[in-house]
């Protein structure tokens, strides 16, 4: 018997780990989430909370039940609940997002091999198998009131809602003028999904993880960049004529950008590598918007640039050391 | 100028415990335990038995192979056994044991005075040779091999990086004896025919760097600061950093025209030349959480590992790991029974604090491992497909047998993977298998050859 324990090198380790990387990533949540709160009331805490308690239970449920180490208190589950609910609208039934979070976790992220393992990102097809059985009530959102001025009228139509079916002229009526569209947009006082109003705090909360280094911030430029871009030169009046400002912040672009292009298990590795992802999820994006079906395209296309990130990865591994080739 | 290469960690360095500390003689204790392997290449066969009585210097174990370095009894005294011993590399090892007598006294006509300069290439590498010089880096490639290139070099590279946190010894080294470390070089460089000599040092010893730089004021030798970063000192790195040359995949430092060397081998060959002194003690680094005095000590070859941390003060607290060399590439010992050897370069004691991490759990596709790969390759990749045995696909794709095992992945894993040990075992698989292959092939060759 030793009196010393014997293992391979290195014997020493960087402090990080992953309940300590998911958690930060939910405390970067949490002003966008907060805000949510306060603009859209008790029911969006109510849906974050279920989506949180249900992906949490049902991955701690799955673990004792496969006889596997319970990992469900790592903070991994926690960010699928809470990103899906706060991908979603407000006025969602709560047992829906219930739905949508044990479908996240069981078949997305468990039945794959659980975290590390799942191709698609969690929530994402969490939201997009609520938007194929219930697509009424996906789509119903917010009763607020219209900001035009001395209009007295209630609407329920999202920015890119009105965009898709009245035009642009519309939204900047409703908005009162572009630089209120902006404002709103900017703060968060706009309809739309729970948590992805406010552009500022979805910033503040992105910044977070790129200082601390979970998140490249090629990765979130690149994409919102690419969206910009691609909507400004194909504007609704011709070439170069989009506002890339409003699309940029309208949406789901910011949250999905920022923390879902970005969850680490299901993007590509290298920096090459996410930034051919980052341009794909953009012009995805935009195709959707402008020319689908659908008024907006975030999820759909990250979930689509989800399923070419082994490919991705294949074609960008790195120069290994003493190759040859460009240094 | 700070110069660097892609990848790389900065763990935190615990230098600061034994920085400070000169080097300190430490008595040669009463039992010398001397490994007949302490070098690449084949093991030595003692040519002394039990009961002969054997002077300093004096040659006690030596091989017909080319590849191997003699070894020397490090005091004088009486061989009282030769038998299988702990070894810090390869659990165990035939040893020779020889009871030391105090006296000190060293082989005929050792010590000598002599001046490098008026022998010839010829008589500077058989001095080398006959010394029994390896690299003490901890690589221990036999350094008479390596100073006789097949391929033309025209760079020299000294180690003095030394990247590996808590190590200390070639930096006392480098502070309190400069003169014996460029003699070396200086002679190295000779031996050589290169045009250019280069001392590559961290930015974290700016002593050390001020020391070598005065030491090499007006001769020809440069001294580069190298950014503070593990593993600075790899090979492959010091050569990509220095001279901007990047040694190809499987190939040696003499593919791209230089040799590398570390410090404590340069001053080891200062001596063997200098003064025809065989190496028989080496300078090395005694240091952890859980030494009670860490220290930096000039050592004798085959002093046991518990001689020298009693000498150290003992343990102030319980260690949970006792390594062999750095916390990043050192190997863990089962025993503190091992003894000293060429390639020692620190004994380290380290607690539960720094040893302990979490549960392995699932790559999660981080990248960080990727980023710190100084080689550029995929580790979590690696590591996943070791697990799932698919060691073709390791070889094939990934590029495997790249790897140097620095660390840097496993260190830095959030996963708290042991990244490292899978790739090790993906290459004794491919190793294993490699042999396997030749083994087959070399009949089928011998029966071709009489049809």
């Amino acid at each position: 018997m030793s009196e010393y324990t014997i293992s391979s090198s290195p014997h020493i380790r960087d402090g990080e780990t992953i309940p300590g990387i998911m958690w930060r990533v939910n405390a970067a949540l949490l002003p966008a989430a907060a805000f949510a709160v306060w603009w859209f009331g008790v029911p969006a805490l109510i849906n974050m909370v279920v989506g949180v308690i249900f992906a949490v239970a049902s991955e701690y449920i799955w673990q004792r039940a496969m006889h596997q180490p319970v990992t469900a208190f790592d903070g991994s589950a926690c960010i699928t609940g809470l990103l899906l609910a706060m991908s979603m609208s407000p006025v969602l039934p709560p047992y829906m997002v219930a739905i949508g979070s044990v479908l996240a976790i069981v078949v997305v992220k468990q039945s794959m091999g659980g975290l590390g393992f799942n191709i698609f990102n969690p929530a994402h097809i969490g939201r997009a198998a609520l938007m194929v059985s219930w697509p009424v009530a996906m789509t119903t959102w917010t009763k607020m009131q219209d900001m035009s001025a001395g209009v007295d009228a209630m609407t329920s139509a999202t920015p890119l809602n009105i965009l898709k079916l009245q035009g642009y002229d519309a939204l900047l009526s409703t908005f009162g003028g572009q630089a209120n569209l902006y404002w709103n947009m900017f703060i968060g006082t706009r309809n739309g999904s729970l948590g992805e109003t406010s552009t500022v705090l979805l910033l503040l909360g992105g910044l977070y993880l790129i200082g601390k280094g979970y998140v490249n911030w090629v990765v979130p430029v690149v994409m919102i960049g690419t969206v910009g871009l691609l909507t400004f030169v194909f504007g609704p009046a011709g070439f170069f004529t989009g506002d890339p400002l409003f699309h940029m912040m309208a949406g789901g672009l910011m949250l999905g950008a920022f923390f879902m292009a970005t969850d680490m298990v299901t993007i590509p590795m290298t920096v090459k590598g996410q930034v051919i992802f980052a341009i794909g999820a953009g012009a995805i994006t935009v195709l959707i918007r402008l020319v689908g079906g659908y008024p907006e395209g975030v999820c759909y296309s990250i979930l689509l640039m989800n399923a070419l990130t082994p490919l991705i990865d294949r074609f960008t591994k790195p120069r290994i050391f003493g190759a040859g080739g460009d240094k | 100028m700070f110069r660097s290469f892609l990848g790389g960690i900065h763990p935190h360095d615990g230098k600061e415990l034994a920085k400070d500390k000169p080097i300190q003689v430490m008595p040669a204790p009463k039992e010398l335990v001397v490994p007949m392997s302490q070098h690449i290449g084949a093991p030595c066969t003692p040519c002394v038995k039990a009961g002969d009585l054997v002077k300093r210097g004096q040659l006690i174990g030596t091989s017909p192979a080319f590849m191997h370095a003699d070894i020397h009894a490090p005091v004088s005294g009486k061989v009282i056994r030769i038998e299988e011993r702990p070894h810090s590399g390869r659990i165990s090892c035939p040893a020779v044991v020889i009871e030391n007598d105090g006296e000190d006294s060293w082989a005929d006509g050792l010590p000598l005075e002599r001046d490098w300069r008026a022998m010839t290439n010829e008589e500077i590498l058989n001095a080398i040779q006959s010394a029994g010089i390896v690299g003490m880096g901890g690589a221990t490639f036999p350094a008479h091999i390596k100073l006789k290139p097949s391929k033309p070099v025209d760079i020299l590279i000294l180690n003095g990086a030394e990247c590996e946190p808590y190590l200390t010894a070639d930096y006392r080294l480098m502070l309190e004896s400069p003169a014996q470390v460029v003699e070396g070089i200086q002679i190295l460089a000779r031996v050589l025919g290169v045009k250019r000599s280069v001392i590559g040092i961290e930015d974290n010893k700016p002593e050390a760097i001020d020391a070598l730089k005065k030491a090499c004021a007006g001769i020809g030798i440069e001294v580069a600061t190298l950014k503070t970063k593990y593993p600075q000192g790899a090979e492959k790195m010091l050569i990509k950093v220095l001279a901007d040359r990047e040694v190809p995949m499987g190939g040696l430092p003499m593919d791209v025209g230089a040799v590398v060397q570390n410090i404590g081998t340069v001053a080891a060959i200062a001596d063997a030349v200098v003064r025809g002194v065989p190496l028989t003690e080496r300078i090395m680094t005694v240091s952890g959480d859980a030494i009670a005095e860490p220290k930096n000590l000039r050592v004798r070859i085959g002093t046991k590992y518990s001689a020298a941390i009693a000498f150290c003060g003992g343990f102030k607290e319980e260690p949970d790991k006792l390594l062999a060399g750095g916390p990043m590439m050192g190997m863990a010992q089962f025993t503190d029974e091992v003894p000293v050897m060429k390639g020692s370069s620190g004994i380290l004691a380290l607690t539960r604090r720094l040893t302990e991490h979490g549960p392995e759990m699932n790559c999660i596709r981080c990248g960080r491992c990727v980023k710190a790969c100084p080689m550029g390759l995929v580790p979590s990749m690696l590591s996943i497909l070791s697990q799932r045995q698919d060691f073709a696909a390791c070889r094939d794709s990934y590029g495997l047998m790249n790897c140097v095992e620095c660390g840097c992945c496993t260190y830095i894993c959030p996963a708290k993977r042991n990244i490292v040990q899978y790739i090790r075992n993906a290459k004794g698989f491919v190793r294993a298998e490699m042999a396997r292959a030749k083994a087959k092939e070399a009949p089928a060759k011998k029966e071709g050859a009489k049809a």
